[in-house]
């Protein structure tokens, strides 16, 4: 089976969610034009990224009678999408989330379980904690999805796999930094390497979608990826500009990669969940536990 | 030695970027710069060109009666190299009467006065011009302290902020600043024979060795030492980065209320656009 897989790399206006979801209307037009099954957008897409105090008045609920839901589910009805937004929960909670939509559904929900609350990252102030890594059936088969500072820790990617995702969707909204001499920033660099290796070591699909456009002084890179099995780039979005990246995916290529190269057969899981086990009841009582 | 060469491509892509979208966000479409002669206004009127096209960059010299002849010139060099709009506003007659009522003030006082009369009168040309100020004040002297508070330091968005002094140079020659400008002394010209170098005690190839270390890499004091610098050399420069940190920062508001300015009402300027 194959799909056509887009990654809408945009800029967006900071805490104007009626304007944003013009344009991902607009992206959607163009991304079926084009004949794209699966339409990634970035980290708080909806949005823009650092809301402080815009946090809690751009959050939406998703859900079919939403205003902003509402065009986005009809538009899944044409392909399926996953946006990026801020999502208040029935008891006020804001998260940073992302949600799959497809023929009308709301399939799943995800709240980004790492909140990067250091350096110039500031979102544990202003957001919940999510606490579930769930994978979910899609018309394309298994996916799993997180944002952003949710994979630069191994273990989501991990669980997503033994929760049976062969396509690990990733949307960010990452400031560029680390300016060297080199043709490509730190950040960009960094990300890029540990796509690679997800790809790699759960011989899976890995698609990013990164977004561009700055917001005072921070810049965000884009240069989306899509990582096919065997850790080989299948599409790449330019550097800091807009742009709609398209790849081919052959769902077929897990079944002749995993002939190969067995990691998935061949993962010790009880083997993890003991020693897991043993690890965490041997902690010290100041350790710290999450 | 650490090697601080960075990509000059990137870093054009991303300054030129950064200029025309927070200018254009902010509803402006014009840059007002203040032009010396020297490497960093040259390079900051050079990106602001690029990103916005030179008809849209007024380079505004602001010499007094005692600058040197070279910052007119170098100054006319750069702006007849990019074809940007210029203006020449002299600040003698601003700063003349009230040097005149002070006649005892020292040279600090006169040059913050005059560091002072130029930002006000980049501020009233942006007004004339529909343009927003754009800085140019690189990472070494921001660090060090080396400004005048609402003065050389007062601009609406600043492209080479996160740049060293040596990595100015470096993008100067990248964008094609004329040599002559990059290799003359480093001087704030705010009186005849200052010089940076020579007030502050030491070259900016050094400090920004020192800087890398202590900011970027995050080494402490004595590592710094170990690996070579002078103790009394590593401690003078961070008394001037803590002593000096009220001019990178706000005025603190006294907080009285639930919700205070600085403290927890918190949103980038760049909110709604």
């Amino acid at each position: 089976m194959k799909l056509t897989l887009a990654l809408a790399q945009i800029n967006t206006h900071l805490g104007d969610v009626p304007n944003n979801l013009e344009k991902h209307l607009h992206l959607i037009g163009q991304a079926q034009a084009a004949g794209a099954d699966l339409l990634v957008f970035p980290e708080l897409s909806l949005t823009g990224y650092v809301l402080q105090d815009l946090a809690n008045s751009v959050a939406c609920q998703p859900s079919s009678s939403d205003p902003i839901f509402q065009p986005l589910l009809q538009a899944s009805q044409r392909l399926d999408l996953v946006v990026g937004f801020v999502d208040e929960d029935p008891r006020h909670r804001f998260f940073i989330a992302a949600a799959y939509l497809s023929q009308g559904e709301i399939v799943h929900v995800h709240h980004k379980v790492y909140l990067p609350t250091y350096g110039l990252f500031d979102e544990g102030r202003f957001f919940a904690w999510g606490d579930a890594v769930r994978a979910f059936d899609t018309r394309f088969g298994r996916v799993g999805v997180l944002i952003c500072e949710d994979f630069w820790h191994a273990s989501p990617p991990y669980l997503l796999w033994l929760d049976g995702a062969d396509l690990l969707l990733f949307m960010s909204a990452s400031p560029g930094r680390g300016l060297r001499n080199e043709p490509k920033l730190e950040s960009a660099r960094w990300v890029e390497h540990i796509n690679r290796a997800y790809a790699s070591l759960f011989t899976t699909f890995v698609a990013h979608a990164n977004r561009v456009g700055y917001e005072d002084g921070l810049n965000f890179w884009g240069g989306s990826t899509v990582f096919d099995p065997n850790g080989e780039l299948l599409a790449k979005g330019p550097y800091h500009q807009e742009a709609l990246t398209f790849a081919e995916i052959d769902l077929n290529q897990l079944h002749r990669t995993r002939s190969r190269l067995p990691l998935l057969r061949d993962e010790r899981t009880s083997l993890v969940q003991r020693e897991l086990t043993r690890i965490l009841s041997q902690r010290r009582p100041n350790d710290r536990g999450n | 030695m650490t090697d601080l060469t960075i990509n000059t491509d990137l870093a054009r892509k991303i300054l030129t970027g950064f200029i025309q979208t927070e200018i254009h966000r902010a509803g402006f479409t014009r840059a007002v710069v203040g032009v010396s002669g020297g490497v960093d206004s040259s390079l900051s009127c050079y990106l602001a060109a690029e990103a916005l096209g030179p008809e849209n960059v007024i380079a505004v010299r602001m010499p007094y009666k005692s600058s040197t002849p070279d910052t007119m010139k170098h100054a006319q060099a750069i702006i007849e190299a990019l074809g940007v709009e210029s203006v020449t506003i002299s600040i003698t007659e601003m700063v003349d009467p009230l040097f005149e009522r002070f006649p005892d003030s020292n040279k600090i006082r006169r040059g913050n006065v005059m560091a002072r009369a130029r930002m006000i009168i980049l501020y009233d040309q942006s007004e004339v011009h529909n343009g927003l100020v754009v800085g140019t004040g690189n990472k070494t002297e921001i660090l060090l302290g080396y400004t005048t508070l609402y003065g050389d330091a007062a601009c609406a968005i600043n492209p080479l902020g996160d740049l060293y002094k040596t990595q100015v140079r470096q993008m100067a020659r990248a964008m094609g600043v004329p040599e002559e400008i990059i290799q003359k002394p480093p001087s704030a010209d705010l009186w005849v024979g200052q010089t940076d170098e020579g007030e502050l005690g030491f070259t900016y190839e050094e400090v920004d060795q020192l800087l890398y270390l202590l900011v970027d890499q995050r080494y402490s004091p004595e590592d710094c030492i170990k690996d070579g610098f002078e103790e009394e050399f590593v401690r003078t420069v961070l008394e001037r980065i803590r002593r000096y940190h009220y001019k990178r920062i706000l005025p603190p508001i006294a907080k009285l209320s639930n919700r205070t300015v600085g403290y927890d009402f918190l949103y980038l300027r760049d909110w709604g656009t």
